[in-house]
């Protein structure tokens, strides 16, 4: 009964979304405002219905029906409630269902703190988020429904792929898909724009919320993945260029050149043509990564194969959405009105200058993820980009905009000072050149590169301090003034600060982890030490447990330094009997923000097993940067002007206006 | 400035900066791209020793030979040529005699692809898709190579590509 109440729960939803496709745009004509207001009851009523979907498909894999296939496929009675829950969405379906879910949650969010929108412009938004959830319920309810049933029902199911029981599956996706969809209301802000034919400063002003809030989910859920992916796989990579990560590293990329240009949109009433664009470019990314991830084109070896239908199905709607979202924009963006004026030095300038180098790195990316793609099925010969083609291309081009990051937030609105700025920041050039002086002297080995990109993060960091620092007078002024104007400052202010010194924290971690990572990897046998970065590690004993749907074989290192004992470490395998297949559980021991790393390959006959230690040094910093910078989205978010449905004291004069 | 050399100076900064990313990817492109042969391409095309490349077979049953600290050595066939590797390091989980794989390395002067990085998938019915069509161009694909397709190794998070053994990654104890 519950699977097939979701199902019904889930074409009910597509009903009402078809309803809210068609009414509320035929309100917008009539001038009808009671029509207009169906968007808003029809997507708060679709919200319940998948969301009731949605548990539907949770309560069978935690009763462990296995008459649905999809339970049977990924579940099995013995897994912990945990993965039981998570294991919902560690497949294609369920992960389908809930990136509708979560489609659904933000429609209903704009239409539950919409009242502060003009009618038409809820309406239009609203009715373009029923398009997106159109298109997939259908795609969900034709080529992957989640409650098929089984006619013989097996008695135990196959598990779920063990390398995806872990806490991380918990957060990553949903993280990485409120990041993914939530771009989908700056798309559909967008197009409701390019229909109505006019926009404003107070559109940014709606609009900059969502994307600050869908950046901050995106920017989390990519680190999560990151840190799991370091911690799981068992060789301590963070980042493979791998098209499915870059999927998305791509919305990450233009989603943050939207936050950026949207800011001077709502400053300034300039770059709205360009604003609007992006907000389509970064959705369309989001749906190119999900069919890149979901068709099965790139990471799996049958999707297309088995069923063409998904494949081909998800292709369709990319191309409905990016060409219809492309073709509205050629045809409507000439009519909306150009705004202020700004000199190419100036805080305008500066953001020009950053959405230039992001949207540039973003097509990067984009053509070494599409490139081999094109190249088998053109030339039909197989090749594969990686880590050498991105540090020479992607790199550079990250590092000159980290190299322009400081002088952004000091520049002026409208006509900036260069050298002015410049003088200001001499303090924390000085940081930067001081940091690379000691970096190089004290570090051995390592490329030439490393103690001068050591030196742009501090810059960069530095670069962020010294903004705050003006702007509150420390060092100037008497330290109570000092705390008063603190208080007084813009959260945005103290937003973008972290946001900045976050990318600083993050490329230190890079640089340090990629240059002077030490690793060792041998047999080991009981009593064995091995050295590394100081640290003695030796294997105490290997011993058997059983765990609930495996078994597990551990290794215990005792971790010494200088003869001082450390601590335990407990790298174990875990075989998983229902799968046939291992995964490794690699033990951490984390020293500040360098982590020593164990994990075990297989034991042979004499009881020696292979090991492979790496000491990583500043890793955590890797993972530390994107939290602040996520920090400083809330902080930012916080900041009163940008409240979601914030623009009420001025509402009257700030309505939308016709550009004309 | 007027409206129009202020348009100017932004495209002409656009430009400069698209020009530069063209550089770079033209650079990139000459030779950090990693090509995928088999066996009879590498016997057929002479790959010129030093030069990286992927290379893709089956492991030939029998071949496994473990030496001291880890090194290992064993040949990839794809039914018409065969090559020895040598790796140092510890394979993945799913590395098995008969099954399809992925190395990534280059010849020494003696003809042996020296690995540093062998891929396999996490999953026991996998087959590498680059493996699998090779293998069915030259007509030496049997179905049960793949095994049956499973729904279930989809999954459902960005960051899960194929388990690799790297071997020696820059930074090393040395």
């Amino acid at each position: 009964m519950i699977a097939e109440s979701g199902h019904y729960a889930l074409v009910l939803a597509l009903g009402l979304a078809l309803i809210q496709s068609v009414v509320p745009l035929i309100g917008v004509r009539l001038r009808d405002a009671a029509l207009m207001n169906v968007a808003r009851s029809t997507a708060l009523a679709q919200l319940l219905f998948v969301v009731a979907s949605f548990i539907a498909l949770v309560m069978l894999h935690v009763n462990s029906d296995f008459s649905v296939a999809n339970v049977y496929e990924n579940s099995h009675s013995m897994k912990p409630l945990l993965y039981k829950i998570t294991g919902v969405w560690g497949n294609h379906e369920g992960s389908m269902l809930l990136w509708v879910s979560i489609l659904a949650l933000f429609g209903g969010l704009v239409a539950a703190f919409g009242n502060n929108l003009p009618l038409s412009l809820c309406a239009h938004v609203l009715a373009v988020q029923a398009w997106i959830a159109s298109a997939f319920y259908l795609f969900i309810l034709v080529t992957s429904n989640p409650f098929l049933r089984i006619a013989n029902p097996p008695i135990e199911g196959r598990d779920l792929n063990p390398v995806l029981q872990d806490i991380g599956l918990a957060v990553h996706p949903p993280m990485l898909y409120l990041g993914y969809v939530g771009f989908s209301i700056s798309f559909s802000f967008a197009i409701a724009a390019l229909m109505e034919g006019r926009i404003d400063a107070a559109w940014a002003r709606w609009v900059r919320p969502w994307t600050l809030m869908a950046w901050i989910f995106l920017t989390l859920g990519i680190a999560m993945g990151s840190y799991w992916a370091y911690y799981e796989l068992g060789w301590g990579g963070w980042w493979f260029w791998d098209p499915v990560e870059n999927a998305s590293l791509m919305p990450w990329l233009s989603g943050t050149a939207l936050l950026h240009s949207a800011l001077v949109m709502e400053k300034r009433n300039a770059l709205k043509v360009w604003t609007i664009l992006l907000s389509i470019l970064t959705f369309s990314l989001s749906l190119l990564g999900t069919f890149l991830v979901r068709s099965g084109v790139i990471t799996s070896v049958h999707a297309f194969a088995t069923d063409p239908t998904r494949g081909v199905f998800i292709l369709l709607i990319l191309c409905l959405f990016i060409g219809g979202s492309l073709s509205l924009f050629a045809g409507r963006a000439t009519s909306l009105k150009q705004g202020g004026l700004f000199a190419p030095i100036s805080r305008e300038g500066a953001l020009v200058l950053n959405n230039l180098l992001l949207t540039v790195a973003c097509a990067v990316v984009l053509f070494g993820t599409l490139y081999p793609l094109a190249m088998e099925m053109l030339a039909d010969f197989k090749m594969s980009v990686g880590a050498p083609f991105y540090n020479l291309t992607f790199a550079p081009l990250f590092a000159l905009l980290l190299l322009a990051v400081p002088f952004g937030p000091m520049l002026a609105w409208k006509r900036g000072d260069l050298l002015g700025v410049t003088q200001r920041l001499l303090a924390a050039g000085v940081a930067g050149l001081v940091a690379v002086a000691i970096t190089w002297g004290w570090a051995t080995g390592g490329s030439t590169l490393a103690p001068l990109a050591i030196g742009l993060g501090v810059f960069v960091i530095a670069g962020a301090v010294t903004d705050i620092v003006e702007r509150t007078g420390l060092v100037r002024l008497p330290f109570a003034t000092v705390l008063h104007r603190a208080r007084g400052l813009p959260r945005s202010a103290w937003g973008t600060a972290f946001a900045h010194a976050g990318l600083g924290v993050a490329l230190i971690g890079i640089v340090c982890e990629t240059t002077w990572n030490s690793e060792h990897i041998a047999t080991m046998k009981q009593n064995d030490v091995a050295q590394i970065a100081g640290f003695d590690v030796k294997l105490d004993g290997l011993l058997q447990r059983q765990g609930p749907n495996y078994r597990e074989m551990i290794a215990q290192f005792n971790v010494s330094r200088d003869g001082q004992p450390v601590s335990v470490m407990t790298p174990s395998k875990r075989s998983f009997s229902t799968r046939g297949s291992s995964t490794t559980e690699a033990a951490l021991l984390t020293r500040g923000a360098s982590q020593l790393y164990i994990s075990l390959g297989d034991a042979n006959a004499e009881g020696a097993i292979a090991v492979r230690i790496y000491y990583k040094p500043m890793v955590l910093l890797i993972w530390w940067g994107p939290v602040l910078m996520a920090f400083g989205g809330v902080l930012s978010l916080s900041d009163r002007r940008l409240r979601v449905g914030a623009p009420k004291p001025a509402r009257a004069k700030q309505r939308l206006q016709p550009a004309e | 400035m007027t409206r129009k050399q202020r348009r100017m100076t932004i495209i002409g900064g656009s430009l400069a900066v698209l020009a530069l990313a063209a550089a770079l990817v033209l650079n990139a492109l000459r030779d950090s791209i990693v090509f995928f042969s088999t066996p009879t391409m590498v016997a057929e095309k002479h790959v010129a020793p030093g030069k990286r490349f992927r290379l893709g077979g089956l492991v030939q049953p029998g071949s496994l030979q473990r030496g001291d600290n880890l090194a290992v050595t064993f040949e990839v066939a794809d039914g018409n040529a065969k090559l020895p590797v040598a790796y140092k390091g510890i394979l993945p989980d799913l590395f098995r005699e008969g099954q399809g794989v992925v190395a990534e390395g280059a010849l020494d002067a003696n003809g042996v692809f020296k690995a540093d990085t062998v891929l396999a998938k996490h999953d026991e019915t996998y087959m590498p898709k680059d493996v699998a069509d090779a293998l069915k161009k030259q007509g030496h694909w049997k179905d049960d190579y793949g095994g049956k397709p499973s729904g279930s190794d989809k999954t459902s998070d960005a960051g899960k590509p194929a388990t690799t053994a790297q071997g020696n990654p820059q930074g090393a104890v040395r």
